[in-house]
């Protein structure tokens, strides 16, 4: 892969501007093309299948991994299955993502599964975000699968940024909380074109003081489609949160379907959906400080998806 | 200087047009501080609108410091000197309160910078430099920030659309001495819309408006006596003013 395709790659999906420190996978055009292991981190791969298991050892704080993807040949169809064990009593960055450039005629997929298991007291940041670039007529697609299991008084809190070149995208993610175990995720995606996202959520809470909260920040423009589908199941004396906040313009559709289940008296579950064009008010106050019509616009979307 | 010439707007309602603003013609002179009032529904926010260029006249022209500004958008009037500060400001989810005083400014704030706007508008400006401009934000919060952005801008014409609404006692004070200091520092007009006896009591000229035209257009000294006088033209503050407040 040329050099600068790489760095631009890497530094759009996981701020990478040089070998990161610390534990670190990188996957390049299939193939694993760098890694460093630590003391308390190790990464194997996976003798069965495609993909990793990253091993945290318990008690490790203030460690980070990550683990990007970057694909520039046209045609490549992979899926990967990364395992994430993390110990008790840990705090660690986890920073996924995957950057495509395609300038080719043939498709580009990525379909990665990430599986999480987070032992007691831990905290765990995972940070994931979707890149595209390239002119070739072949689509550019990303298929990411997320489970979550979350044992007692652990917390989990997941940043899933999407803001451009992914043609198709197709995001499932379920959570299971144990007692006294949190999960706070935070979705940024913008569409363009015809590009189609869906996103998928089911979060069960069956511990008493579980709780969960999903928020959903998304612009829609052009022909493009998205599809917010969150389901909270609260089986216990829990609190679960689900919010869509969507922007639409042009001719782009955005469907929101929240899904909320008790099955206990003590379960506290909210959900909450939006979806609007940009307000002309907002736009107007903009212009009147100078800004033109598109900057208002850009201004308004930038804080939006901040 | 401000020049509106024959300016009338209409909109249209189901049966005919209904004119709002009636053939109005008035010169705001440079470092010039002039109130328009009128009761409710007169045209007095529609006319701020109609300077801003929120809205375009039916007929008349708006002359800016010699230039048609007519048939100019929003952000031309904006960057040629008019400043606007909202009746009722908007909110936006993920812009910071420093971000709007920054566009505002047109430069590369510094916090410092911004902390001045915002003390200036009696806002402990550590509190609220990085606050959302969200529904975090009371109503009165809201419309000391927009007074500020204005306060940022600096340019020749400031409108202000009933500033007071909204504003307790307490800043309601500062509110006056921030245009008193507008005045002199910025050596610009003001315009204000308003039915607050104590920001006509500031102004140099008084406008009033009533039925979409002007009924009345003169130095405060000769034209506040009379407005007084007239309870049928006197706005609900000033009417609670004369009751209570003072």
């Amino acid at each position: 892969m040329a050099d600068k395709t790489r760095e631009r790659l890497l530094s759009e999906v996981a701020d990478l501007h040089a070998v990161p420190t610390g534990a670190f996978n990188i996957r390049e055009n299939g193939e694993t093309a760098m890694r460093n292991t630590t003391a308390n981190i190790d990464i194997v791969t996976k003798k069965e299948q495609n993909g990793i298991d990253i091993h945290i050892k318990s008690g490790t704080k203030n460690e980070s991994v990550h683990i990007p993807v970057v694909i520039s040949k046209s045609g490549i169809d992979e899926t990967v299955y990364n395992d994430f064990y993390i110990g008790d009593d840990c705090d660690v960055v986890i920073v996924a993502g995957c950057g495509i450039h395609n300038s080719g005629e043939y498709d580009s997929k990525h379909n990665g599964l990430h599986r999480f298991y987070v032992g007691k007291n831990s905290k765990v940041k995972y940070v994931e975000k979707h890149y595209g670039e390239g002119d070739g007529n072949g689509k550019r697609i990303m298929n990411p699968g997320t489970e979550v299991y979350i044992d007692e008084n652990s917390s989990v809190e997941m940043e899933m940024v999407q803001i451009k070149g992914v043609d198709s995208t197709e995001r499932k993610t379920t959570a299971k909380l144990k007692a006294g175990a949190k999960l706070i995720v935070r979705e940024r995606l913008m569409t363009h074109g015809s590009q189609v996202a869906i996103s998928d959520y089911v979060s069960e809470l069956d511990g008493d003081g579980s709780a969960v909260d999903i928020v959903s920040r998304s612009v829609a423009k052009d022909n493009s489609y998205q599809k917010f589908d969150s389901k909270i199941i609260g089986n216990c004396a829990c609190n679960g949160h689900t919010e869509c906040d969507a922007i639409i313009m042009d001719n782009a559709r955005v469907v929101a379907v929240p899904a909320l289940e008790a099955n206990s008296i003590d379960a506290m579950l909210v959900h909450e959906a939006a979806i609007g064009k940009i307000a002309g008010e907002q736009l107007t106050k903009l212009m009147s400080l100078g800004l033109t019509e598109s900057e208002a616009e850009e201004q308004i979307i930038g804080g939006f998806l901040k | 200087m401000l020049e509106l010439k024959n300016v009338s707007f209409e909109v249209k309602t189901e049966n005919a047009d209904k004119a709002i603003v009636k053939d109005v013609s008035f010169t705001i002179e440079d470092n010039k501080f002039v109130v328009i009032t009128g009761p409710n529904g007169g045209g007095k926010s529609t006319l701020a609108k109609l300077i801003m260029g929120i809205e375009k006249p039916t007929s008349g022209k708006i002359i800016f410091d010699g230039i048609d500004i007519t048939d100019m958008s929003i952000t031309e009037r904006a960057n040629l000197g008019v400043s606007f500060a909202f009746q009722q400001p908007v909110r936006f989810k993920g812009i910071y309160v420093f971000d709007l005083l920054r566009i505002a400014s047109k430069k590369e704030l510094t916090v410092s910078e911004a902390c001045e706007y915002l003390s200036a508008v009696g806002l402990c400006a550590k509190d609220y430099i990085n606050r959302e401009i969200n529904s975090s934000l009371s109503g009165g919060e809201l419309k000391r920030i927009e007074i500020a952005t204005v306060l940022a801008r600096g340019t020749k014409l400031s409108v202000f659309d009933e500033p007071e609404a909204g504003i307790d006692l307490w800043s309601f004070q500062n509110l006056i001495k921030i245009f008193e200091q507008m005045q002199s520092n910025i050596k610009g007009s003001i315009l204000i819309i308003s039915h607050q006896e104590r920001i006509l009591n500031i102004a140099d000229e008084i406008v009033l408006i009533a039925d979409g035209k002007i009924k009345k257009h003169g130095k405060k000294e000769d034209v506040l006596p009379e407005l007084l006088a007239q309870t049928a033209a006197r706005g609900l503050c000033v009417k609670f003013n004369d009751g209570g407040v003072k």
